[in-house]
């Protein structure tokens, strides 16, 4: 398993933020973790980032309880890829992808042929080796998260984790982005582990689906069984219409304005 | 990518060897200038032992400018290498090494030195060093546990702590009438004269592991700046980075402050002006404040010391004469 989560608590102060989460991640899976604002999804995901602290609970990480890994080991065994960051002074992207290779090297992080090798590489697979030698202030909202994810691969992780990576992007960029990531996982059999808010998106591209409600998993498994209309209107609270999508036997969910309200759906 | 971009430690070399060849120009210009009349010349012969043997200059070049240099050099490197921590750290480009109520704290110190009546060194440099690792530890305490991370919190206990000390110096001054109050206005706008070359050696003693410790953690620094959430993902322990720096960093600048006063600006400039001129990686940056910090202080005290038609004035206003229009310009020049 890539990631076996047991028994998973935690409370910011006394509000518990997730309730007994037991669940697992194969390896080699795009695994998409869903659900309403303030359903936990990104506390989950700083967790098994190592960036809040295990509570009450087991979590391990190939097979390896996550206490057990050294800092720089866990960085190099898990990337993590955070929502679009401001960065307040103007590294190039070479320097920023570079900065990926840090778990590898001393304190001073001085480098070697090798990773200019493999921060060459990263770029070229993320598509950005163009931009190379340009501020990362520059560029724009898809350009900068194809960067942090090339910076995220010159860190030869087992797992990549990202947090809404596509909230700001345009449609194109959009696909653009989970294109990327499952060719991450095809051709470098890299984990996955996405917390998204683009239900449509999850369905196209996830193998595995987790919906999670106010700290508790509601339903995890393939994204047909996972986005029902019963399921998805119960947890989100509102009226959706769920049907197949042209594209295939993956299911497409429209939330349903109030003015549309009356017009009558046959088929949900 | 191309693999002609010079690798980091070519381009280190180059940059320091760079601003040395600019401090050892600044230096000499101090040991050359100042109130006496002497000039290059005759500093040129006193230093090849050709010209008439003069006593007097001897006097005025090695024991009264040369110490005064080495400490600008010293004041100067600390405070822009503080300036740049603070700014990495709070991640807040108007941080300077005062930000977190140094300033405020030792000058209290000094200023009670002052009014008790100490000798400068050691009695008022210790008062001074005594407030402001005072302050230190007093932002330490209201900012344990958690708050340390949040850069807000810290900032502004910083701000707060220094608005305080700064009603108990006015009140301090507004008690004084006599010629101490000359002493304690100079020590407020910073001063470097009044060293012997001992004093200056202590301080180097202190300075150096410090510069040392900062350089090590220099990578640390520019991972910080990818943002906390990311450094800890990439193998940075938070927690420890920010604790040892901001402790290094507050003990350095309380180093400088005890012997010279609040030389102000250069560690909010400095730091820009090399980070447009070399980018925004610190392992380059440290080095490069030390050296570079170090030659503008020195060349503020020449010019402090040249200017005026009589005596001489403190170095912290040349400083702040220069930097405040170099540091809008910046400013401008960036925005664009």
């Amino acid at each position: 398993m890539a990631i076996d989560v047991k028994n998973l608590n935690y409370y910011y102060g006394d509000f518990p933020a997730l309730k007994n989460l037991t669940f697992s991640v194969t390896k080699g899976d795009f695994f998409i973790i869903i659900g309403p604002n303030g359903s936990g999804k990104t506390t989950l995901m700083k967790i098994i980032a190592g960036i809040l602290k295990l509570q009450k609970g087991r979590l391990e990480i190939l097979d390896c309880p996550i206490e057990s890994y050294a800092r720089k080991t866990l960085a190099q065994t898990i990337a993590f890829v955070p929502q679009l960051t401001q960065l307040d002074f103007p590294f190039s992207v070479k320097e920023v992808v570079l900065m990926g290779r840090s778990p590898y090297l001393g304190m001073l992080g001085l480098e070697q042929e090798k990773d200019l090798t493999i921060a060459k590489q990263a770029l070229t697979f993320t598509d950005v080796e163009h931009l190379a030698h340009r501020k990362l202030d520059q560029l724009s909202g898809g350009e900068q998260q194809r960067v942090f994810i090339a910076k995220a691969i010159c860190q030869e992780p087992e797992i990549m984790l990202l947090d809404e990576p596509t909230s700001s992007l345009d449609l194109a960029h959009q696909t653009r982005l989970m294109d990327l990531m499952e060719k991450l996982k095809n051709e470098k059999g890299i984990t996955v582990v996405m917390v998204s808010h683009d239900v449509n998106l999850a369905a196209m591209y996830g193998d595995r689906l987790l919906l999670l409600n106010k700290g508790q998993i509601v339903h995890l498994g393939r994204p047909e069984d996972v986005l029902t209309y019963q399921t998805l209107e119960q947890t989100y609270g509102c009226t959706l219409l769920v049907d197949k999508s042209p594209l295939g036997k993956i299911p497409r969910v429209t939330p349903v304005p109030q003015k549309y309200m009356s017009v009558d759906i046959k088929d949900r | 990518m191309n693999t002609q971009t010079p690798s980091l430690l070519k381009r280190l070399l180059f940059i320091s060897l760079s601003l040395m060849l600019v401090l050892l120009i600044a230096m000499f210009l101090g040991l050359s200038m100042g109130s006496t009349q002497t000039g290059i010349h005759a500093f040129l012969q006193n230093l090849t032992g050709t010209g008439p043997s003069d006593s007097m200059l001897n006097t005025i070049i090695w024991q009264i400018r040369f110490p005064r240099i080495l400490l600008a050099t010293m004041v100067g490197a600390a405070l822009s290498l503080g300036g740049l921590v603070f700014q990495a750290l709070l991640r807040n480009p108007l941080a300077e090494p005062y930000i977190l109520g140094i300033s405020g704290g030792s000058a209290i110190g000094a200023i009670i030195g002052i009014l008790m009546g100490f000798s400068r060194f050691p009695g008022v440099s210790f008062s001074a060093f005594a407030g402001s690792i005072a302050t230190l530890l007093l932002i330490l305490v209201m900012s344990s546990g958690q708050t340390i991370l949040k850069k807000d919190a810290l900032l502004l206990s910083g701000v707060m702590v220094n608005a305080f000390c700064a009603a108990i110096i006015m009140f301090l001054i507004s008690l004084t009438h006599d010629s101490r109050l000359h002493n304690i206005i100079f020590w407020l706008m910073g001063d470097l004269s009044m060293v012997d070359i001992g004093h200056v050696g202590i301080l180097a003693a202190i300075l150096f592991p410090c510069f040392i410790l900062i350089f090590w953690f220099s990578n640390s620094m520019n991972l910080l700046l990818m943002g906390k959430e990311m450094a800890q993902t990439m193998g940075v322990n938070i927690r420890a980075v920010t604790v040892i720096l901001l402790v290094t960093t507050s003990f350095m600048v309380s180093a400088t402050v005890s012997y010279c006063g609040l030389v102000g600006f250069i560690g909010l400039v400095v730091p820009h002006l090399l980070r447009l001129l070399f980018g925004p990686d610190h392992r380059v940056l440290v080095p490069a404040c030390v050296l570079g910090g170090g030659a503008y202080l020195v060349f503020c005290d020449v010019l402090a010391r040249v200017l005026p038609k009589q005596g001489e004035m403190p170095a912290g206003v040349i400083t702040a004469m220069i930097g405040a229009p170099l540091f809008i310009y910046l400013l401008k020049r960036t925005r664009r």
